[in-house]
């Protein structure tokens, strides 16, 4: 009875229809359950977490004490374990439970994390004195604050924390000042230095080198020099004051250890601190993480360049695209005659969109960069060569290859705005007289710009998440400057620069300490799609008001 | 209500001047947009054009084949007709030549007119006369000359390159590496027919023969680490008698075999590190009446090119098959066949070899490609010597009336073939022909493996697991979504959708290589068991959900029966999971992977198809489910209504009647959705090993196209062979979804003329 009734119900195609409202369940889950995790990985890198103390006992070997961060719990076939060498016995429980724990100080042990197997820990405990320090080079530093020797003076106990505060603090605002001088002014000079450089080179080239002139760049270089000097001096002095206090602490397994307050970015005690100060301590993390340089070979500090250079590229790409995918979208809704053009350059069109993205990186490489930038190089900057001006990656061609890369989303968001645009309107304008280019520019291109908003948005979207192009035409993993900043000519286009994802890429695959740069990774990868996906909801939006607006219209 | 109108109308005079030439401008403006918006439009096909043109500029050189030009011919005064050459060779930049010749004299001179730079005799004692005479190989710059009391002489010529007044002058000048002394081979003092050396750091080996009699000396020379000193000692080995005449005898450079040619047809291969065994007598000319007329090794020292009477030219080679290596035929050249071949040359960097024949054709050839890049007439007569520049770029030629011509010669890149990038190559020390791409080496002796074969195998089988897994979702769920969906639900999944579509791929690959490969390692079976699963359990919840009471069921209105599966399909996943180990522990002894590996004898990678499949198929969902969706939903809906009217249940109306008016819709996004999962680079990047194997196994991983293009492109130096072969790997990739995506298109145009007419 209940067979027959199955079958009944499997011949109304009723199962088929659930497996592809199953299909969609799936797709759902897929990319809610990516951003999910994306999210809870990314956000959670910047909270302060608790560090275990605890000692640990490898079945005949002596006990251990161990200071750290449990990153991850995970159940593992017994068996699995005895393959890597542990004295464990699969016949007593099938699994046993292993704990990653970050234990830090990599100048000390080789390695921040640590595989445990939890059964074998006792003895766990948080006390609130355990420190860490955030440190520029070796990672973080876990132990016990023993001492601080500041100014030569050392303070102990209680005092040395409050000490160590202020000496943190003071260490913090001096390196904020050599940074500044070294990005600043030191680096305005070299750029000076730089310049008479190619200048010099230049009259040389043209045989146009007089002594007047020569004489002329040796004085300014003079007045450089001597700036570089008096600044350079003014470093030296910074950098004394920077070196002179240090701390003393003892790490887990009893060894103490000097640090240079010099290296120091940060010194908090996350056992001892309440929910405030967490959440602080999460919001000036986050906030660094968007504002400040990558350290330590990217796998700390921020992703600051990397956005910037980001921006940069993508807005040079919207200044060249946008024009052209416009015009080819007017020219196919507007003026061509539908045939054979139309249909071909339709094609053409789709055939841009799917060229996949690396053969953009050849053509731009092969064409912009060696080609176009090569016989640039030749004819505008021959004084610098032979290290190459625009005949290597940079900026302008990474732009321009992205550009042709996302030409074809902006020609088909616009034309479908043109499309929706009320044949009325147009037949209006021209019934009052106006030519079709004055109905073009006063009509129909006011009234089509925000779709022309969303293809530009759209194409912003794909421009800032493709990669492999990139890689190509011109991103690096460590830029030294900003593609603008305050030296002539303030907007290089010639430079390499960072990418986010390129970032990601680098950090995630080329690092050479994956496992701590990870967290930071679920981050940028985190600012990443959500700078796409608000971008995309905007386009979404714009487009959703566009067609009400028409709609209206058409009525 | 009146009229209310002025008498008085002013009239407007629209042809003043002003007026006119503000016309004038309008309509130049007019004119001016047009052809503006025109230049844009075109500029679409132009920028398309461009692309695939440039591309092709950039690969055509590849195939191009060689060329070589005559720059100079003279006669000098100091070259003696009857004083025949042993050798001629040039330096690096082609500038300066050296000629030996059998009188013992050595010349050093200028390419380019002949003139003298300097002379000597080589230290040839009183009465005795060149008997034989050999190149070691072209790199190394030395050579042998056996002379007619048993002794040998080896020379080295070097080349001292210095800057005065920033002028290149390159100084030649003759060097005795062994000294000065001929050394002592034949201890009886008869003269050597034959002589072949190889030597290198740490010892010399010489062999000559005296009529069928084989004469091998090898010399060690050994440093004392601490004092520096050097002492030599020199040892003999006695060998078997050659089984027929001696044509001419080589020693490979790491001294490993010696190859005698005999009796016109032979050649017999003796192992050094054996003491000189035979290891066999091996027939090298297949035609009966041919015979060997020329042979030398190649670079590397590890083929042999023989050359024969009827123009015949084979490349052999040692083959460690499954006993013990045995010469092999690997490859002949026939394009020179009729006139015999007289010289062989290798060139000094690349695996290219050239040939003249009785005559006066010159033949470049490239082994590894199986490619004859050339045969020329470089004079009616047969010439006499030529040599080849070290850079290959120029040809010195002394011809039959004892004239030197100078030649330019353009070859850039002779390893490229269609046999080399698409054929099983056999390559030196390979066991048997294969499909490899190995771009770098460790030096250039051993040659460029090349074959873009591995790569596009690699490139669809990503592909391929990618569409597997992407292709029956994408369409279900545009199915689902633009016919049975429930709109209020519809305009929340859309975007969804459009969201997964604007992920950066960079994002996918991140996750797929550190996320997901760890994660599918460690619950292989619990995968394994939620791609199984689901279906099953979907319908069971169809069915339950069809058999709960009406009350129940009508919580949920019509077309949101996705929204019930979303929790099933969490539930689901999670039990998988979280049995994996279970499941791992019970059937597969706690590790599948080994169990993968060890039971099955399946290679597991960590970063292997599957994870590529799961997240490319992640990428290509979207597009795939975006351009069905859109074929779907606008099929007219008087033809489903018609359907439904006539009684067909929705799902029949479905699969009868829209799914098939909108096949060509589905067909073309899912040729898109190849196009795009052929072209993805870093998907593929990051979640393989982008090791080039050609395995179809699902737990291993692959080299696409793309990712090699990425990872290799920016070391490649411009203009090398491998820079042009990866813009080929470029313009596959373009002309493939080139092809994808026109066919896709014009198949969309037809569709969308079919339901206007609907």
């Amino acid at each position: 009875m209940k067979q027959s009734n199955f079958t009944t119900w499997f011949k109304t195609g009723s199962p088929w229809v659930w497996m592809n409202a199953g299909a969609v369940a799936i797709a759902v889950i897929m990319t809610l359950g990516l951003l999910f995790l994306i999210a809870v990985r990314g956000l959670s890198h910047f909270w302060p977490a608790d560090l275990m103390e605890a000692e640990y006992t490898i079945p005949g070997q002596p006990t251990i004490t161990l200071i750290g961060e449990v990153t991850t719990r995970e159940q593992v076939p017994t068996e699995r374990l005895k393959g890597a060498g542990l004295p464990v016995d699969p016949e007593k429980s099938e699994f046993m439970e292993r704990e990653l724990l970050k234990v830090g100080n990599r100048d000390l042990y080789g390695a921040d994390f640590r595989w445990i197997v939890a059964d074998w820990l006792t003895d766990e405990r948080y006390p609130e004195d355990i420190i860490a320090i955030e440190r520029r080079e070796w990672g973080n530093f876990y132990g016990y604050l023993l001492s601080v020797n500041q100014d030569g003076k050392v303070v102990e106990g209680e005092q040395a924390r409050q000490t160590l505060e202020a000496a943190v603090e003071r260490a913090e605002s001096i390196y904020a000042e050599i940074r500044a001088l070294e990005t600043g002014d030191i680096g305005k000079i070299n750029s000076e230095l730089e310049r008479l450089r190619l200048r010099e080179r230049g009259y040389e080239l043209d045989n146009a080198l007089t002594a007047d002139r020569e004489a002329q760049i040796e004085a300014e270089r003079a007045v450089q020099n001597a700036q570089y000097a008096e600044l350079e001096a003014k470093l030296v002095n910074l950098y004394t004051a920077f070196n002179r206090d240090s701390l003393m602490a003892r790490a887990m397994d009893g060894q103490e250890k000097r640090i240079s307050l010099s290296t120091v970015v940060r010194v908090f005690r996350p056992n001892a601190m309440g929910i405030t100060d967490k959440v602080g301590h999460y919001f000036a993390k986050l906030w660094e993480f968007v504002s400040d340089e990558p350290r330590e070979a990217n796998t700390e500090g921020g992703v600051f360049p990397a956005i910037f250079g980001t921006v940069m590229m993508v807005l040079l790409m919207s200044i060249i695209v946008t024009p052209f995918g416009v015009l080819a979208a007017v020219y196919l809704r507007e003026y061509a005659k539908q045939g054979v053009v139309t249909r071909i350059i339709r094609i053409a069109v789709n055939n841009l969109a799917g060229v996949p993205s690396i053969v953009y990186g050849v053509f731009g490489l092969g064409f912009f960069i060696y080609f176009l930038g090569g016989n640039i190089d030749q004819l505008f900057f021959p004084e610098s060569l032979p290290a190459p001006t625009l005949g290597t990656g940079g900026l302008l061609w990474a732009s321009l290859t992205l550009a042709l890369l996302t030409v074809p989303v902006v020609i088909v968001a616009t034309e479908e705005g043109l499309t929706r645009i009320p044949r009325s309107l147009r037949e209006g304008s021209l019934a009052l007289g106006a030519t079709k280019a004055e109905t073009l520019w006063k009509v129909i291109l006011p009234m089509s710009s925000p779709a022309m908003m969303t293809g530009l948005i759209l194409a912003v979207a794909r421009a800032a998440g493709e990669v492999a192009p990139l890689m190509l035409v011109g991103v690096v993993k460590l830029a030294p400057t900003l593609p603008l900043n305050g030296n002539y000519p303030y907007l290089h286009l010639d430079q390499k620069f960072m990418h986010l994802g390129f970032h990601i890429y680098d950090v995630g695959f080329q690092s050479p300490n994956v496992e701590a740069a990870r967290p930071l990774v679920y981050a940028t990868a985190l600012l990443l799609v959500g700078v796409i996906a608000s971008l995309n909801f905007a386009a979404v939006a714009i487009r959703n008001h566009l067609r009400e607006k028409y709609k209206a219209l058409e009525n | 209500m009146t009229m209310q109108s002025s008498p008085k109308t002013s009239r407007v005079d629209f042809n003043t001047p002003a007026m006119q030439r503000h016309r004038a401008v309008r309509h130049f403006k007019d004119h001016l947009t047009r052809w503006y918006v025109a230049v844009g439009g075109l500029g679409v096909i132009a920028a398309v054009l461009l692309i695939f043109l440039y591309l092709l500029s950039e690969v055509l050189p590849l195939f191009g084949g060689a060329d070589i030009e005559q720059q100079e011919r003279y006669s000098t005064p100091w070259l003696d007709v009857a004083d025949p050459p042993l050798m001629l060779a040039m330096e690096e930049q082609g500038e300066v030549a050296i000629r030996v010749s059998e009188s013992g004299q050595v010349t050093f001179f200028k390419t380019a007119d002949g003139k003298l730079i300097s002379e000597q005799s080589l230290p040839i004692p009183e009465g005795v006369t060149v008997s034989s005479f050999s190149v070691e190989s072209p790199n190394t710059r030395r050579f042998a000359v056996g002379l007619s009391n048993g002794q040998v002489i080896i020379g080295k010529h070097n080349y001292k390159v210095t800057y005065p007044n920033d002028v290149r002058l390159i100084t030649p000048e003759l060097k005795f590496p062994y000294g000065a002394e001929p050394l002592i081979l034949d201890k009886q003092g008869r003269a050597l027919e034959h002589v072949a050396m190889s030597g290198n750091d740490s010892g010399l080996t010489l062999a000559a023969n005296v009529g069928r009699e084989l004469l091998v000396t090898s010399i060690s020379r050994q440093e004392n680490m601490m004092t520096g000193e050097v002492t030599t000692s020199q040892s003999e080995l006695t060998l078997n008698p050659a089984q027929g005449e001696v044509d001419n005898i080589l020693i490979d450079p790491l001294r490993q075999w010696m190859y005698v040619v005999n009796g016109g047809q032979y050649v017999d291969v003796l192992s050094l590190r054996a003491r000189g065994e035979l290891n066999g007598h091996y027939k090298v000319v297949a035609a009966k009446d041919a015979t060997v007329t020329a042979s030398n090794l190649m670079l590397g020292g590890i083929s042999l090119i023989i050359g024969d009477s009827q123009g015949g030219l084979q490349q052999w080679f040692m083959v460690r098959g499954n006993g013990k290596p045995a010469l092999t035929p690997v490859r002949s050249f026939d394009q020179q066949a009729g006139e015999a071949i007289q010289l062989i040359q290798p060139e000094e960097r690349r695996k290219v070899f050239l040939t003249t024949d009785a005559d006066g054709y010159l033949g470049i050839y490239n082994s590894t490609a199986h490619n004859n890049l050339l045969v020329e007439p470089l004079d009616k007569q047969p010439i006499r010597s030529f040599a080849i520049g070290p850079r290959a770029d120029h040809l010195l030629v002394e011809h039959d009336n004892g004239e030197l011509s100078y030649w330019n010669v353009d070859n850039e890149h002779p390893e490229i073939s269609w046999s080399s990038l698409w054929g099983k190559v056999w390559y030196e020390s390979y066991p048997e022909p294969d499909y490899v791409w190995q771009s770098t080496s460790a030096t250039s002796e051993s040659e460029p493996k090349l074959s873009l074969a591995p790569l596009t195998f690699g490139t669809l089988k990503a592909a391929f697991y990618a569409m597997i897994l992407a292709t029956p979702i994408a369409i279900a769920a545009a199915v689902y979504t633009a016919y049975f969906m429930a709109p209020g639900m519809r305009r929340k999944v859309k975007p969804i959708i459009e969201l997964m579509e604007a992920l950066p791929t960079v994002i996918l690959g991140f996750l797929a290589g550190l996320w997901l490969a760890p994660l599918l390692e460690d619950n292989l079976p619990g995968i394994v068991s939620l791609l199984v699963l689901l279906p099953v359990v979907f319908i069971s919840v169809a069915y339950l959900w069809s058999r709960m009471p009406e009350r129940v069921r009508l919580t949920v209105p019509d077309g949101w029966e996705a929204a019930i599966l979303i929790p099933v399909t969490m539930l689901l996943g999670w039990a998988c999971f979280e049995s994996s180990v279970y499941i791992e522990a019970w059937f597969f002894g706690g590790d599948m992977r080994v169990y993968l590996t060890r039971d099955l004898g399946i290679d597991f990678d960590q970063r292997n198809s599957l994870v590529v499949g799961l997240a490319m198929g992640f990428a290509v969902i979207p597009t795939i489910f975006s351009i069905a969706e859109d074929a779907v939903f606008s099929v007219p809906r008087h033809l489903t209504q018609g359907s439904l009217a006539l009684g067909a249940t929705p799902w029949q109306t479905m699969s009868r009647v829209v799914i098939l008016t909108a096949s060509p819709g589905i067909f073309s996004a899912v040729m898109i959705g190849m196009g795009r999962a052929v072209g993805e680079t870093m998907i593929v990047l990051m979640a393989t090993g982008n090791t080039p194997i050609m395995d179809w196994n699902i737990f291993e991983g692959m080299r696409t196209l793309s990712a090699n293009i990425a990872v290799e492109m920016p070391e490649s130096e411009v203009g090398s062979t491998h820079y042009r072969v990866l813009f080929l790997a470029a313009l596959v990739l373009l002309s493939f979804t080139f092809l994808m995506n026109t066919a896709a298109e014009l198949i969309r145009q037809r569709l969308r003329k079919k339901y206007a007419s609907l």
